[in-house]
């Protein structure tokens, strides 16, 4: 099955596997969870922010390959961006994966490895799951408090 | 009484005529025959059941309890009868215990409202079970927030079955309701009712049954459990959403106060007093949902042509079979191991998420559920955030549990690389 291929590709399977920037980070100053009640899923995410630039960045929690990779591949992708910047990244990641399935994929250089799940355009249902770490980084960014949902 | 048909049937002519009832199972997903295995998010509905519904709209279409002209009359007899059928289904002593509601959800936030909360005090206890849908459990968190009774919860063991010694201690002289699933929508464990209702009424506590995941799949009598109240939904047995059933002893009716306001459920209005109506429709305001008890009542004549044991023993050599075929599997965890089981097979897999397994089972035209079932309290007892779970009705067969075994070989091959 194609799609299939496509939607879990190796760096997803790597992600997965051996996730990125994984645990607490104790010096950090931004803090949010985000939870799926779809499927139960959570995730961490741990910000150290010093004049306006992400300097390091954690994430902890339980997911399926799609949210673990997206959630792993994020913080790599996150490291040294300022918040302006990792807002409009969580941007062009949410309308790739968004994007109706039959257009072509724009492509975005911006998403570097992020576009490798571009894939799950193709799986409405999944939408959630590779968004959810990026809904956490929005609700850290702007320090809301408490849990952020999917729904 | 049935007592020539031998419980060896379906032979294959049977079991695909049976198949055949069911026009949705003709459907292919992602190019792949429909494999489906989530009966227990709800059912397929026979074409008997789809007719009786358009049937409805197209010659009898009225409001009921109302008219003067054919059409009205004709609505009402239907409408009732439905719930003669049902009472008939359920063996209730009188059509009056029945009373429509939306769903099991709606019948349980119904008994929660009218009967227990207006009798509990602070510290007395409402007494539930670790395998509850969430449907069994808020609405009694409503009832403690504004009652301040407590809710107690009764344990359950590392198969997922009932731990009837602490339910027997726990029962204290300040509970107040028993509400238990008859059967576990995430284990798919049945109750042993029959007993848990007499160690109940030892003590003068009522109990309430969630029915949902056993109207189908097990021969429900109410009146030889002898429980005050049983729930369920139609869509979980070959019937319409959005018409669902609470029975409840005529006696307790007539004690509870109505719940919701409106017309139907009242006898006079005026603007100083107002007469409500008798048992069941003082608990039925509103336009109900006629076409779809209609619909219900067709559904449930349907299960008995075929009959209630017999689907139910049909059922049990399915489960089984895909409990072997499960057990088999490599890196594959069941959870949800009693003795006494509907046919509800829950997994997880060591090294996939549920999610995941769902989306490739899926590509492959088997369609489950993938997640926590709506009973978050039973995955944290087993320490999973979500499982897999099959779940079979009448028209599924060895056939589908081999589907779905191949279909999980290419989730081994997907993540295998």
């Amino acid at each position: 099955m194609s799609d299939l291929r496509e939607l879990y590709q190796e760096v997803i399977f790597d992600h997965y596997r051996r996730p990125r920037n994984c645990g607490v980070l104790p010096q950090a100053n931004r803090k949010a969870e985000g939870y799926n009640p779809l499927c139960g899923d959570r995730v961490t995410l741990y910000l150290l922010v010093e004049d306006g630039i992400v300097k390091d960045v954690r994430f902890e929690g339980t997911g399926c390959a799609i949210a673990t990779a997206s959630a792993s591949m994020m913080t790599e992708a996150l490291k040294g961006r300022t918040e302006a910047e990792a807002e409009a990244l969580f941007g062009r990641f949410h309308d790739m994966v968004t994007a109706p399935p039959d257009v072509p994929s724009p492509g975005n250089p911006a998403l570097g490895k992020l576009a490798t799940l571009s894939g799950v355009r193709e799986f409405p249902a999944r939408v959630k799951c590779a968004t959810l770490a990026w809904h956490t980084l929005h609700a850290a960014l702007h320090d809301e408090g408490g849990t952020v949902s999917t729904e | 009484m049935k007592p020539i048909e031998p419980l060896t049937i379906p032979d294959p002519q049977t079991l695909a005529r049976w198949r055949d009832d069911f026009p949705i199972l003709r459907e292919r997903v992602h190019g792949k025959p429909l494999v489906y295995l989530d009966n227990g998010a709800t059912t397929q509905k026979p074409a008997v059941v789809i007719e009786t519904e358009r049937d409805y709209y197209e010659h009898t279409n009225a409001n009921v309890h109302r008219g003067v002209h054919l059409l009205s009359q004709r609505a009402t007899e239907a409408y009732e009868g439905a719930r003669a059928r049902i009472a008939r289904f359920l063996n209730a002593a009188r059509p009056e215990e029945i009373v429509y509601v939306r769903g099991t959800t709606e019948a349980i936030n119904l008994v929660a409202q009218s009967d227990v909360r207006p009798r509990v005090k602070p510290g007395d206890e409402i007494l539930i079970s670790a395998m509850e849908h969430h449907s069994n459990i808020v609405p009694w968190q409503f009832v403690c927030e504004q009652t301040g009774a407590r809710l107690k919860v009764v344990p359950i063991d590392d198969r997922g079955a009932l731990d009837i010694d602490a339910y027997e201690r726990m029962l204290s002289e300040r509970t107040r309701i028993v509400a238990l699933t008859h059967a576990s929508n995430a284990l798919g464990t049945i109750n042993p009712v029959a007993r848990l209702i007499d160690i109940a009424h030892a003590r003068g506590v009522p109990v309430l049954l969630d029915g949902a995941q056993a109207i189908a799949h097990v021969p429900v009598d109410v009146r030889a459990l002898d429980c005050d109240f049983y729930a369920f939904s139609g869509h979980k047995i070959y019937g319409p959403t959005g018409i669902g059933v609470l029975y409840a002893k005529a006696s307790r009716l007539e004690a509870m106060p109505p719940w919701q306001g409106g017309g139907d459920m009242i006898r006079s209005v005026t603007f100083e007093r107002t007469e409500y109506n008798a048992i069941p429709w003082k608990f039925e305001a509103g336009t109900p949902n006629i076409a779809g008890a209609v619909a219900l009542a067709a559904a449930l004549d349907y299960v008995d042509s075929i009959g209630a044991d017999v689907i139910g023993a049909h059922e049990a050599k399915v489960l089984a079979y895909a409990t072997d075929a499960m057990r088999a599997l490599p890196h594959v965890r069941l959870i949800g191991t009693a003795d006494e089981k509907v046919g509800i097979v829950s997994f997880v897999h060591e090294d996939v998420h549920a999610h995941d397994i769902g989306t490739i089972l899926d590509r492959y035209g088997v369609a489950i559920r993938a997640g926590h079932h709506c009973a978050m309290p039973v995955m944290q007892r087993f320490g999973v955030p979500a499982t897999v779970r099959a779940s079979f009705a009448l028209y599924n067969a060895r056939d589908d549990v081999d589907a779905l075994v191949a279909a999980m070989a290419k989730v081994q091959e997907v993540f295998g690389r």
